[in-house]
């Protein structure tokens, strides 16, 4: 038996305009560009939701309705789900609509879409409570798989979510810690009780993710068919393939037409001629599969460039006192009451901005360079450090008044 | 191989790109005879050295009428200027040298030798390489010598392959002279990374101070944005009253950036190096915590390498080819002002920002060598010849 885990990230950040020196202490809106570049976020979202979001979810809610066994999960950010209720509340109700078949199940994150777990356990907590008020509001649905921002995990991570009542958690299926271990099979993570991990196929989620449509592989062209072979293949050597990737695959970083959608269509149909494959979701695969080992990963694994660590977004200076300045603003932040400069905050911590400041051109370089909205890491660190400043000045003046009142 | 000048005779880049240049090919396999338009003093043991003997007071008048530029240029009353009359001179000097020697392609490098590789070419029957380093509408920032103009589109014209330093100086080239795109080929310049001499920084009284430095180096001229970089040091200093502007250099346009320091009240943040060489060029850089190349127009700029060389984080122009092969360097319009400003007060203030410039540069710059340069210009040989 080969169960099939499909896991889809959706994620759009809020990118700070170009931010000037001149603006600290008059501009207090750091993500309202209105320009044609990619800093716009109401552009962005509007885009991706045409080329991506819409279409997909088009084709899953008619593959979720025809065919009675399948099933996907999604993992939302709550600045993205923000976003739709603000630019596109028709791309948030056809998300609504494939929740209501009940064949999908929603994971838990962060809100912010951020690094907390590493800079704060008491903020990332606080960001968890609030990312799942939200989904409770917008699909009520109780989420009871965790995944971290950008697949980052570690024994910590996990210890945490057995602690929180978690069921499953999921992480990147790295040979580094797994070594001649399968990613095909459910794992106990070390020091943990009840909680199960799940780990990423990387092979075959980046043949669909990152290979598709290049066609210097020699794979080129990949066809459901030869897909589904080779996920069929694992049966007897395994139990359970999780594929899971950014929801953008999907129309944005895989175009309409080099065949994604087609081959979308196709997939779940193929997947399901072999005999002993079915779906589930992160929590029924969970449910069916015991766990066959202890995983210990007592270093941060990410789901990003060929390092699979932290580096894309903590691995240079410019980042690290980047991501610094501002949980060193943690407790002034909390302490001043203001809750508009609180979201502000937040909205800061979001792992992109680091990612946009990431300088490692020569090897994974061209992959940043695509997803970059800055002119450079150096115009992206420019306008944060500068937007960041501002919020200290906005917290510092606050924390005058309030005294000032006293 | 033509040129115009060799260092330490020179004035500008274009003797150091030259030399840099013909050493690799030299270490490459390549056989050059240097032609130079005057006697200098110079020992160099990788390529022979030929003068042309070129003496501007003589009367170009009496010399040979059949050449093309005479035609073009010797008309009564419109007798050109004295730049203009020593590269036709040295079009008359080569024939000379030429008909003494073999060659299988003549390389010439900027207009100035343009006159006497169409000479040579007609003499030696082999192919042309003409090398633009700079072309008339850089060096007059849009207001182009007509003469100088017409020297370099002929040049173009005639040689069989152009090398431009920058994708930047090639478009001026298919967009101001109607050349076609695939008669020219991009090959960046180099440096020569010899490392880092540990010197003691230049300005240490007010570094110790407290005082940030903010670099220009180049010649004081339009071209190269001095006054620019004046306007952003105002708005700076507004931000950030604890920095130094320095400007090593000299140029036509030295008085109006005084003044125009002068009128932004900033003349006591402002210090005048004049210009630099050697130990002195490198004790500066070292001093500097950020280097500005603001040029308006600017084919390649091999300054910001040296700087980078010297372990100081740079901000180039977007309008020079540098920018073509520099990562990590910050990148700005050269006129807009603001962002110049915006970008050295983050470099003043971060030193995680001035720290990955750094690192990056180091990392980036042994790509960018001479050797690169020199194996590209074989590849153009060997097409050529065979």
């Amino acid at each position: 038996m080969s169960s099939i885990c499909l896991y889809f990230q959706v994620h759009q950040p809020l990118r700070i305009k170009k931010y000037r020196v001149f603006d600290i202490g008059y501009d207090h809106e750091y993500f309202n560009d209105v320009s044609e570049t990619n800093l716009n976020n109401k552009k962005v979202l509007e885009k991706v939701s045409g080329k991506s979001y819409l279409p997909a979810n088009r084709i899953l809610l008619k593959l979720l309705k025809d065919i009675p066994g399948f099933k996907i999960s999604y993992s939302f950010s709550g600045i993205v789900l923000e976003q739709f209720e603000k630019f596109s509340p028709q791309v948030l109700d056809s998300f609504k609509e494939l929740v209501d078949t009940k064949k999908v199940e929603i994971l838990s994150e962060t809100y912010h879409h951020s690094l907390a777990f590493f800079y704060s356990k008491k903020e990332f907590e606080e960001q968890v409570e609030k990312h799942k008020r939200l989904i409770r509001r917008l699909f009520k649905v109780n989420p009871v798989v965790f995944r971290n921002t950008e697949l980052a995990y570690t024994n910590e991570l996990a210890q945490w979510a057995d602690k929180k009542g978690y069921k499953a958690i999921l992480a990147e299926g790295w040979d580094s810690f797994l070594g001649w271990r399968s990613p095909n099979f459910v794992y106990r993570p070390q020091g943990t009780k009840k909680i199960k991990l799940l780990l990423k196929n990387y092979k075959l989620s980046d043949d669909i993710a990152f290979r598709f449509s290049e066609k210097s592989w020699s794979q080129w062209p990949l066809t459901a068919e030869k897909f589904a072979n080779w996920v069929s293949a694992i049966n007897g050597n395994g139990q359970l393939v999780n594929l899971f990737m950014d929801y953008e695959t999907f129309g944005e970083h895989q175009w309409e037409d080099a065949g994604i959608f087609k081959f979308l269509k196709k997939l779940p149909y193929e997947l399901i001629k072999h005999p002993d494959n079915d779906f589930v979701t992160p929590s029924e695969a969970v449910k069916r599969y015991g766990a066959v080992d202890t995983v210990d990963v007592p270093g941060v694994v990410t789901w990003a460039d060929s390092e699979r660590d932290l580096s894309a977004w903590v691995g240079n200076q410019i980042q690290k006192s980047a991501i610094g300045f501002i949980y060193d603003l943690e407790s002034k932040v909390k302490k001043c009451g203001d809750n508009t400069i609180l979201d502000d905050w937040r909205k800061l911590q979001t792992s992109d901005h680091f990612y946009y400041m990431c300088t490692k051109w020569f090897d994974d370089g061209d992959v940043h360079k695509y997803f970059n909205p800055y002119e450079s890491p150096y115009d992206a660190f420019i306008s944060f450090m500068n937007a960041a400043k501002d919020l200290e000045i906005r917290v510092n003046m606050k924390k005058a008044k309030v005294k000032k009142h006293a | 191989m033509l040129g115009w000048e060799l260092p330490p005779h020179n004035s500008g880049g274009l003797g150091v790109a030259c030399f840099g240049l013909a050493k690799a090919l030299s270490s490459g396999g390549v056989r050059i005879t240097f032609v130079l338009p005057k006697k200098v003093d110079l020992k160099v043991d990788f390529m022979d050295l030929v003068f042309a003997d070129v003496k501007e007071a003589e009367d170009l008048h009496s010399s040979y009428s059949t050449l093309w530029m005479s035609k073009t240029f010797l008309k009564a009353g419109d007798f050109p200027a004295d730049y203009v009359r020593a590269a036709l001179f040295y079009g008359l000097k080569i024939r000379e040298i030429a008909a003494k020697l073999r060659a299988d392609v003549i390389h010439a490098h900027d207009w100035l030798t343009y006159p006497a590789a169409i000479a040579a070419k007609e003499i030696l029957k082999v192919p042309l390489v003409v090398h633009i380093h700079n072309t008339v509408f850089d060096r007059g920032c849009g207001n182009a010598n007509r003469h100088e103009y017409e020297i370099e589109k002929r040049g173009f014209e005639e040689a069989d392959k152009i090398v431009s330093v920058s994708n930047f100086t090639k478009n001026t080239l298919v967009e101001r002279y109607g050349i076609a795109p695939d008669k020219i080929q991009t090959v960046y310049n180099g440096i020569e990374t010899t490392g880092r001499k540990q010197l003691e920084p230049a300005l240490k009284p007010m570094k110790d101070l407290g005082y940030k430095i903010v670099l220009y180096l180049g010649r004081i001229t339009l071209q190269k944005g001095p006054d620019y970089f004046v306007k952003a040091a105002g708005k700076v200093l507004e931000y950030y009253p604890k920095a130094l502007f320095v400007i090593a250099g000299s140029g036509d346009l030295q008085e109006q950036v005084m003044s125009e320091a002068a009128h932004l009240g900033i003349v006591g943040n402002i210090i005048f190096t004049g210009f630099l060489r050697g130990d002195d060029r490198d004790r500066i850089y070292q001093a500097a915590d950020l280097f500005v190349m603001p040029s308006v127009s600017e084919p390649f700029g091999i300054v910001p390498l040296e700087a980078i060389n010297n372990g100081t984080p740079v901000m180039v122009s977007k309008q020079s080819g540098v920018s073509e092969v520099l990562s990590h360097a910050l990148k700005v319009d050269f006129w807009d002002v603001d962002e110049m400003a915006n970008k050295i007060l983050a470099v003043l203030n971060y030193p995680s920002l001035s720290n990955d410039l750094v690192d990056g540069g180091n990392r980036e710059l042994p790509f960018i060598n001479w050797n690169e340069s020199a194996s590209k210009c074989i590849e153009i040989y060997k097409q050529l010849i065979f």
